[in-house]
């Protein structure tokens, strides 16, 4: 059998393959997007199929433990509530002295929530699949949250979903401090462990007393992620052979195995 | 070409990108997201022609890129080349059996991965790699090797249902027809 048409079509092949990687970075993702727009009526039927789940399994639920439930939040919402007045009138002496000193003040945060459609199907990335897209104000860069803590950035945006890429991958690395202590140091993925919940806190001088229980918030260094916004826990510490700094695993707040919702932040 | 066929194995590689991506139940389990393609492309290599296959690679791996962070384009050339290497050597395969099946698979699902990856680390990219990467290449190869035989069964019941069916041979052999008539020859 003649072997003309594998090399013919597997040249054609490659072609195209190098022109795509060619492609300048923009252009490839504008490629990506639109491929990965004809998956948006399958997201859009799945995201029905579970709704529509849902709302049957809330039937399913028994009036008795509604009524309880109702009753939980509203005594809960009645602590928040004491809470928001004595935070919003430390907020309102913070902004008066800040601008009696002349300093920037500190914006609150504009959250829009977003559902979770989908994940990298490669095993190698940690990134998610958002129906929040440049329709609703979602730009590349910002972050993305739970109310338990950071979730990652904007990677790339499309019109009507957009991907975020998780902390724990490569292309997500940060700088963060101890909230006790403020020693800084720079979030990075822990490549010895499996649990994708673990990252490393490195670089951290050896100075600094790190300890396990720590918080670990958001720097502001960088200019990506706000100061302030809660990362980890640290689980255990030990002092880089390869450099003079520690290093520390931390447990990532937010369960990114489990995400369904997502807040992302809005300038 | 069969084009039904060849509809259905591209619908069932978009439906298995859409999965892999939507359906998050094994890889909280397992920590892994098994990928399908392999197996599909192992199923064209053995049943059908080249440009059927090179279809299925070519749009399998951008549909697989558009939704993942590889580069556009990435996973086209391994899906491609374990395809045309098993599509070359199918003369020789037993492709009616099940254990070559699995083992097929098993093998695609294998390669496709390693290569893929050797193609990120060769463009400077630095995919989350370490020591727990050899469990998720073997249970990818695993659950590949599973699918492939599922993956002849379905279309065999895809064809049963939407082909043809080829007209079975008459028993009529003209030179067994027993003439009931007069004999010419004998005289009466």
């Amino acid at each position: 059998m003649s072997k003309r048409p594998y090399y013919v079509t597997c040249g054609a092949v490659l072609l195209i393959v190098l022109i795509l990687f060619q492609l300048p970075e923009r252009q490839g993702h504008g490629v990506k997007l639109v491929l990965g727009g004809l998956f948006l009526p399958l997201f859009g039927l799945a995201g029905s199929a579970e709704a529509t789940a849902g709302r049957a399994t809330e039937k399913l639920v028994s009036r008795g433990s509604l009524l309880q439930r109702v009753a939980q939040l509203q005594q809960e919402n009645q602590q928040l509530r004491f809470q928001l007045a004595q935070l919003q009138e430390a907020w309102r002496e913070n902004t008066r002295l800040k601008q009696a000193l002349s300093w920037q003040p500190i914006m609150p945060w504009q959250l829009k929530p977003g559902r979770v459609i989908g994940q990298d199907p490669a095993n190698w990335w940690r990134m998610i699949h958002i129906d929040l897209g440049s329709r609703d104000g979602v730009r590349p860069n910002q972050p993305v949250l739970t109310p338990e803590g950071l979730v990652g950035k904007v990677a790339e945006v499309g019109h009507a979903r957009s991907q975020v890429v998780l902390a724990g991958d490569p292309a997500c690395r940060f700088s963060a401090q101890v909230q006790e202590t403020r020693d800084k140091g720079i979030v990075a993925p822990d490549e010895s462990s499996f649990n994708p919940l673990l990252v490393n806190f490195t670089f951290v001088p050896t100075t600094a007393a790190l300890k396990p229980g720590q918080l670990i918030v958001t720097s502001g260094d960088g200019g990506v992620f706000p100061k302030g916004i809660p990362v980890g826990q640290i689980v255990d510490v030990q002092t880089n052979l390869s450099g003079p700094y520690l290093e520390a695993r931390v447990r990532l707040l937010a369960n990114l195995n489990r995400l369904e919702e997502v807040w992302v932040m809005l300038p | 070409m069969n084009w039904i066929n060849t509809l259905a194995l591209l619908l069932l590689a978009f439906l298995a990108v859409f999965l892999e991506c939507h359906v998050r139940f094994l890889r909280n389990l397992l920590g892994v997201q098994i990928d399908l393609l392999p197996a599909l492309i192992a199923y064209a290599a053995l049943t059908m022609s080249l440009l059927p296959l090179v279809l299925v690679a070519a749009l399998g791996g951008l549909w697989f890129d558009s939704l993942s962070s590889n580069p556009p384009g990435l996973s086209v050339l391994p899906l491609l080349v374990t395809g045309v290497l098993i599509h070359s050597y199918r003369s020789l395969i037993l492709r009616e059996e099940f254990y070559p099946r699995f083992l097929l698979g098993l093998a695609a699902s294998a390669a496709v991965p390693v290569m893929t990856l050797l193609l990120l680390l060769a463009t400077g990219a630095e995919p989350r790699v370490g020591r727990w990467s050899i469990w998720q290449w073997l249970v990818m190869a695993l659950g590949g090797a599973v699918f492939t035989p599922l993956c002849f069964q379905l279309f065999d019941w895809f064809n049963r249902v939407f082909n043809y069916r080829p007209e079975s041979e008459s028993s009529f052999r003209p030179d067994r027809e027993i003439d009931r008539g007069r004999d010419p020859h004998v005289d009466h």
